[in-house]
């Protein structure tokens, strides 16, 4: 029997779960579709930064946003994410790359925005006692932080749920139709909604791509690799600035290591695989910034799917050639942050039509098919 | 010896992975049948756990240890004797799906690559999840076995506690060292026997089995040590360290005090490596274990993937060996080689080895204890995880051991869930109401072992030691 909502998100990533739940607040029924579990891939399995920090230009002002929602979302979901406030670091090895990031903060103060601050070499000292006597300095962003990223997503399920949102896990959809309404076709049922979002990650350039619009996704793994227990000596989430770095020592202890190398990405069997080979230099730069690492031991591994475009920028907003039809895909490998505020974000205009956000930079049609 | 560049890792026809019996043989057969073979064993020395140090045997060690040990030391000299490239001390840590192995020998890593792997990774010891199983002083019936085989040494003092042959013939060689166990607490339930009186007409096939078995048991009880039958309620008690065990049998409660403490509960394929290369599995009611499928001829359903011997389903020493022959004839034909032995043989002499198990596995199944432990037990011993936590995190809705795991972190730590795995995924089951097959197992994640960062910032590709 065919179901009807107000709307259909397809994918039950942060992005979708999160739109899903701001929908429902805002009033709207709404149905989401995912072929696996909630939180499966990226969402789920990400080294879990919550991070403004060195963001591409156009995402600072939703970035920022979402920032505001994160500082309360364990209230409001009334569960907990694992979040916490920390600094978010990038060292500078040279004085070239401190001179970078002089002219970003400068960038940023001319926009607007104040969250991103120069660290001389002693106060990168008093924030990473234990970081290399040849990082000269950093750029910080001292109340960003850090969540689990498999609760985060499931939380924000929950709560969605408990708003009236409907999820429909282990059901892939075959196909998407407009005639007055959009008929969703999946394995399993029918739905139709006047509006669609198509939150379906690596899969969602192929999902575009059924309806005529074209978005190059491409689907990557991240890798991640997790130490043993160290003493504590590090409370920030820190990056290197000229070679690819994400470094978190957790609450317990374990050190998550990754940034930037990938793995193998298979969505027709929605696996990934680890390329140890690819993390040499990535386990020789934690060494060379922490010194102390020298001793730690990796005991578990892991990456996920994820969507990445070629300029590295998501796709949010409106389609370009369908009435009802809404995009947010494509994080790049840095859109667990901007959930909650891309979702409250998409929510409002898939409601209303409008927002206040400029989301030109994010627009589908900024793709040209390979053929024109 | 040889050193590679990344560009061309060391190429073989078959890796095969544990030198145990099933791998041993295995490999002694592919070489034979012409195929160019390396066996990769974590252990100092060839025999695995079985025949552990089988190639150092002094006669008193072998005096202990018996007549069915020894037998693996002619194993051992045919592999000596073979073209087989013998890698000691060599962890596999990752497989990928291109067939490349990611290996650590000696403090570096390297990589070879194989047209096909023969896992031979054998049995770990089934968990016994009971109060008081993570305190200092609890070690497993297996793990002091593996003292008496590699340095010949015998815990004093020691009292066994829980189910299956494996314990009687620890207790039997703790007896002939002349250190016997202060106390065997057998938690066999009551009317096992009953149950596996079915197979007994089958088993009497297998009878030396049958035989050895009740002599090791005759031989114990009339060594004069305390056993106690059908215990029930088992908990170690003391603060940092084991100081006792307290248990119910024929009604009454005992306590023995001892700070050493040997559990066991029968042993069950080791999954790692075939969950890790996501060969598909299915649980086997019988050996209350999951075993991957295979064909008739140890090929899983990954291509290139096999394995024999434990791994495969739990068969003993002499199964093993013989599975690890016929797998290397199933490659040795695919590869259009001339089969040095015959396979009818073969089958026959596994068929009648494994006569005695459905009379063992219905014998010794474990006690409900071990299956379903006690909300305050702990599981998960690396991550500390109760056994209610586990329950907690289904009601909120985890449907299998990867969600628990992701709420929980157990099965996260450095064993990487290679001790909880099974009780994990019986209580989510039970849970559930679901099955065995429904509820699934944990994803196994690279590095199988744990490695160093600095071994990995160092990544090599293989060198071979040269024979």
């Amino acid at each position: 029997m065919t179901q009807t909502a107000d709307l259909i998100v397809i994918g039950g990533g942060i992005h979708g779960s999160s739109t899903a739940l701001f929908a429902a607040l805002r009033g709207m029924s709404v149905i989401v579709i995912e072929k696996d579990t909630v939180a499966r891939h990226a969402s789920g399995v990400n080294a879990g930064g919550v991070r403004r920090l060195g963001r591409h230009l156009a995402e600072v002002p939703l970035s920022q946003h979402s920032m505001e929602i994160w500082y309360g979302l364990q209230d409001m979901l009334g569960a907990d994410c694992g979040f916490q406030i920390a600094p978010q670091i990038k060292v500078a090895e040279n004085e070239e790359e401190l001179d970078r990031h002089r002219a970003r903060v400068q960038t940023l103060n001319r926009m607007g925005f104040y969250h991103e601050t120069i660290l001389d070499q002693p106060q990168v000292r008093h924030y990473l006692p234990a970081v290399a006597d040849h990082v000269v300095g950093g750029l910080a962003s001292l109340r960003d932080g850090f969540a689990q990223p498999f609760w985060t997503t499931t939380a924000i399920a929950r709560k969605a749920t408990q708003a009236g949102v409907v999820f429909k896990e282990g059901e892939r959809v075959l196909s998407l139709k407009r005639e007055t309404d959009w008929t969703v076709t999946t394995d399993q049922d029918i739905y139709q909604a006047p509006k669609v979002l198509n939150a379906a990650g690596a899969w969602a350039g192929a999902l575009a791509g059924s309806l005529g619009e074209y978005a190059p996704v491409e689907a990557i793994a991240p890798m991640m690799i997790v130490t043993a227990r160290l003493p504590k000596f590090c409370d920030a989430v820190v990056g290197a600035t000229g070679r690819p770095l994400s470094f978190k020592q957790m609450p317990n202890g374990t050190v998550v290591i990754g940034g930037g190398r990938r793995g193998r990405a298979d969505t027709a069997t929605n696996t990934s695989e680890m390329l140890f080979p690819e993390l040499r230099n990535t386990a020789a730069t934690a060494m060379d910034i922490f010194p102390i690492m020298r001793g730690a031991t990796i005991v578990r591994s892991w990456s996920g799917v994820e969507g990445r475009m070629p300029d590295d920028i998501p796709v949010i907003g409106p389609s370009a050639l369908h009435d009802g039809l809404y995009h947010s895909f494509g994080f790049s490998a840095h859109g667990f942050q901007m959930g909650p505020g891309t979702g409250e974000t998409m929510a409002g205009l898939i409601e209303t039509g409008a927002t206040q956000f400029d989301l030109s930079a994010f627009a589908i049609d900024r793709f040209a098919p390979p053929n024109t | 010896m040889t050193q590679h560049s990344p560009m061309e890792p060391t190429k073989v026809d078959v890796a095969v992975i544990g030198a145990g019996p099933a791998g041993m043989a295995a490999a002694v057969t592919a070489s034979k049948a012409g195929l160019s073979v390396a066996l990769l064993d974590e252990g100092q020395s060839l025999g695995g756990q079985i025949y552990r140090n089988i190639e150092n045997g002094t006669p008193f060690r072998d005096g202990i240890l018996g007549r069915d040990y020894v037998a693996g030391r002619t194993l051992a000299q045919s592999l000596r004797a073979s073209d087989v490239t013998y890698l000691p001390r060599t962890t596999v840590w990752n497989i990928s799906t291109d067939n490349m192995l990611d290996l650590s020998r000696d403090g570096s890593s390297s990589q070879l690559i194989a047209d096909k792997i023969i896992v031979a990774t054998g049995a770990v010891e089934r968990p016994s999840p009971m109060p008081g199983w993570t305190l200092a002083g609890v070690t497993t019936v297996g793990a002091l076995q593996i003292l008496l085989k590699a340095s010949g040494v015998v815990q004093e003092d020691a009292v066994l506690v829980g189910s299956g042959p494996l314990m009687w013939l620890v207790a039997a060689q703790m007896i002939s060292a002349g250190t016997p166990p202060k106390a065997i607490v057998e938690t066999t339930p009551k009317g096992r026997m009953a149950q596996a009186m079915p197979h007994i007409l089958q088993a009497l096939k297998g009878h030396r089995y049958l035989t050895k078995g009740l002599s090791m048991i005759r031989q114990v009880r009339g060594a004069g040590i305390p056993i106690y039958n059908a215990a029930t309620n088992v908990r170690i008690n003391g603060g940092e360290v084991a100081e006792s065990v307290t248990f119910i049998s024929k009604g009454k409660e005992h306590t023995i005090h001892s700070n050493h403490i040997a559990l066991h509960q029968g042993v069950v394929p080791n999954q790692q490596v075939t969950r890790l290369l996501r060969c598909d599995h299915k649980w086997d009611a019988s050996q209350h274990c999951f075993r991957p499928v295979l064909d008739g001829q140890g090929k899983t359903s990954v291509p290139d993937v096999y394995v024999a011997g434990d791994g495969a389903g739990i068969g003993g020493a002499k199964s093993a060996a013989l599975m690890g022959r016929l797998v290397a004839l199933a490659i040795a034909q695919e590869k259009g080689k001339a089969l040095p032995e015959r396979v009818d043989r073969l089958e026959a002499a596994l068929a009648s080895d494994g006569a005695v198990r459905p009379f063992l596995e219905a014998m010794y199944a474990p006690a409900p204890q071990f299956v379903k432990p006690a909300k305050e037990t702990i599981v998960c011993r690396c991550e500390e995880v109760t056994a209610g936590a586990i329950q907690e995190a289904v009601d909120l809705g985890a449907p299998g051991p990867n969600q628990v795991k992701s709420f929980l972190r157990s099965g996260m730590g450095p064993c990487q869930g290679r001790v909880c795995g099974l009780v994990v995924a019986s209580i989510i089951a039970e849970r559930r109401k679901a099955s065995m097959d429904e509820t699934g197992y944990y994803r196994i994640r690279p590095p199988l072992k744990p490695i160093p960062l600095s071994e990995l910032a160092n990544f090599q590709p293989l060198e071979v030691a040269q024979k």
